[in-house]
């Protein structure tokens, strides 16, 4: 069923592919509702009990391991899924969930989808630009990895960026995600609109020199990226917590997602990172991200401390 | 987990227009061995990076923003970064870029909520000046969980809206000016105390 929408993407984009990807946007947009408030009088203890059940019978029944991400926020994930279907216990999700595939599909994506903007922390992107462009400029074929890439935002921005220093001819970006669905919505190349002037002001703080308009067409309910940014991209699934190594790399970009793991996930994925980085590869975290807390501050060197780019060591 | 018999565990603060200058005289008002951990939201734009600076200019406690994933210390003052929502786990901080709750991000109820749950009645809720009412939900969720809650009078906030749904959704909590606060916390630290008034009905 994804293939054929994919299909129907390639074609020429009529009105109807343009209806059904907006649609699509829409949902994706109402999924990115707050965390809820949890039940007040909720038993804690049990509460915590229940939580691990449910993923722990995910993982055995679907194979989805979330056993590992950060208690606080994946409880709040749950249980804005527990309100949206009625119901009063994290058991009774169990149930649900365990019961019913296309309920688990919802679930999936309430507790995989990381919301995210173009150039998001346009320092980062500036920096990027004066102190990792030099460097990959020396190479002759250059491989960028996204991991977690959700909906797309930010490797639309670093093909944009790459385009503009001239690089992307011989680059190419692996855009990877646990999730389908979020994939499929960055393959699409649609964002919202109104967001477009938000990234506007990141783009031109992150240096952008040119228009911002002229990478997109503007649609009755979306900016639709233009095909020539994904290109050199591909679009994969994979998931950090139970896929391995697929190619080296010389740029991995891994920002603000790692935040939902606990320690021992973060170290479990830096020990793939550092075994997918060619030598002096470049790893790149979110802005609040630190290697300190993990136990691979030793193979890194920080190129720029302040943005969380780390060049691994030899 | 449970309760523990030395007092209270943490602090958590929530604050959003007028907030620099409230901060300033909180945090400049708690002794340099206060010995509590201090977790402050305090609603900003993405980049005013100044915060943490002009509050440490005003205390001898360590003040810095949070690192996800970073251990919490007695002592020390755990700043939300712009643009981050900050949750308390058992032990150390998150940090997570889902949506703003009621169009905030950092939200002060997330904190709260998440802290509450970890801290129970170990846990201390302060709500000062603000143009909102964030907050009041979060530090409800705390005084129900046996915590202790404290809101700026309104009388001396610079905006008196998120005081007054605080104070209003939690009439057991301790009203006071601002300048009483840092005092106040730092002389019921080491033993819990009831709410001001009595519980509601």
């Amino acid at each position: 069923m994804a293939e054929n929408k994919a299909e129907a993407r390639e074609a020429d984009g009529g009105p109807r592919r343009r209806r059904v990807d907006a649609a699509e946007a829409a949902r994706a947009r109402a999924r990115a509702v707050s965390l809820p408030d949890t039940p007040s009088d909720y038993p804690r203890e049990l509460e915590k009990i229940e939580v691990e059940l449910l993923l722990d019978g995910i993982h055995r029944h679907y194979g989805f391991d979330f056993r590992s991400y950060a208690y606080s926020s994946i409880k709040r994930r749950l249980w804005k899924r527990i309100q949206q279907e009625g119901l009063e216990t994290v058991s009774a999700l169990q149930d649900r969930v365990l019961h019913d595939p296309a309920l688990m599909e919802e679930l999936l994506l309430d507790l995989s989808i990381n919301v995210t903007a173009m150039f998001r922390d346009p320092g980062f992107y500036l920096a990027f630009r004066t102190q990792v462009v030099p460097v990959l400029r020396t190479y002759p074929f250059i491989r960028v990895w996204h991991a977690g890439c959700s909906t797309g935002e930010e490797v639309y921005s670093m093909a944009i960026l790459l385009q503009e220093e001239g690089l992307y001819d011989r680059a190419r970006i692996y855009a990877t995600d646990i999730n389908e669905v979020v994939l499929h919505r960055a393959k699409s190349g649609i964002f919202p609109l109104e967001k477009m002037q938000e990234y506007t002001q990141n783009y031109l703080a992150a240096g952008g020199a040119r228009s911002f308009s002229e990478y997109y067409t503007a649609m009755y309910d979306g900016a639709l990226f233009n095909a020539s940014l994904t290109r050199n991209v591909v679009f994969s699934q994979h998931n950090l917590v139970t896929d391995g190594s697929f190619a080296e790399f010389n740029v991995i970009l891994c920002r603000n997602v790692m935040i939902y793991f606990d320690r021992d996930l973060q170290n479990r994925v830096h020990e793939l990172f550092a075994a997918s980085l060619v030598p002096f590869g470049l790893l790149c975290l979110g802005n609040k991200e630190s290697l300190r807390f993990t136990a691979f501050e030793e193979r890194y060197e920080a190129l720029n401390a302040k943005e969380k780019i780390f060049r691994r060591k030899g | 987990m449970g309760a523990s018999a030395q007092g209270y565990r943490m602090v958590v603060v929530g604050v959003s227009a007028g907030g620099l200058s409230a901060l300033r005289t909180l945090v400049g008002g708690l002794p340099a061995g206060f010995g509590l951990p201090v977790a402050v939201v305090q609603h900003r734009s993405k980049d005013s990076e100044l915060l943490c600076e002009l509050l440490q200019e005003c205390t001898a406690l360590e003040v810095g923003e949070v690192n996800d994933k970073e251990e919490v210390r007695a002592g020390r003052v755990y700043v939300a970064p712009p643009d981050y929502h900050l949750l308390a786990e058992d032990g150390f901080f998150s940090l997570s870029t889902d949506a703003p709750v009621r169009y905030s991000r950092p939200s002060i109820d997330v904190l709260f909520d998440s802290a509450s749950d970890v801290y129970g009645p170990d846990l201390i809720g302060v709500v000062l000046t603000g143009a909102n009412a964030d907050g009041s939900r979060g530090l409800r969720r705390i005084v129900d969980q046996g915590g202790y809650a404290v809101v700026q009078d309104p009388g001396t906030a610079e905006v008196r809206m998120m005081p007054q749904a605080a104070a209003k959704a939690v009439p057991e909590a301790c009203v006071l000016p601002l300048d009483a606060i840092g005092p106040h916390l730092a002389s019921i630290r080491g033993r819990r105390v009831p709410p001001c008034r009595g519980a509601r009905a």
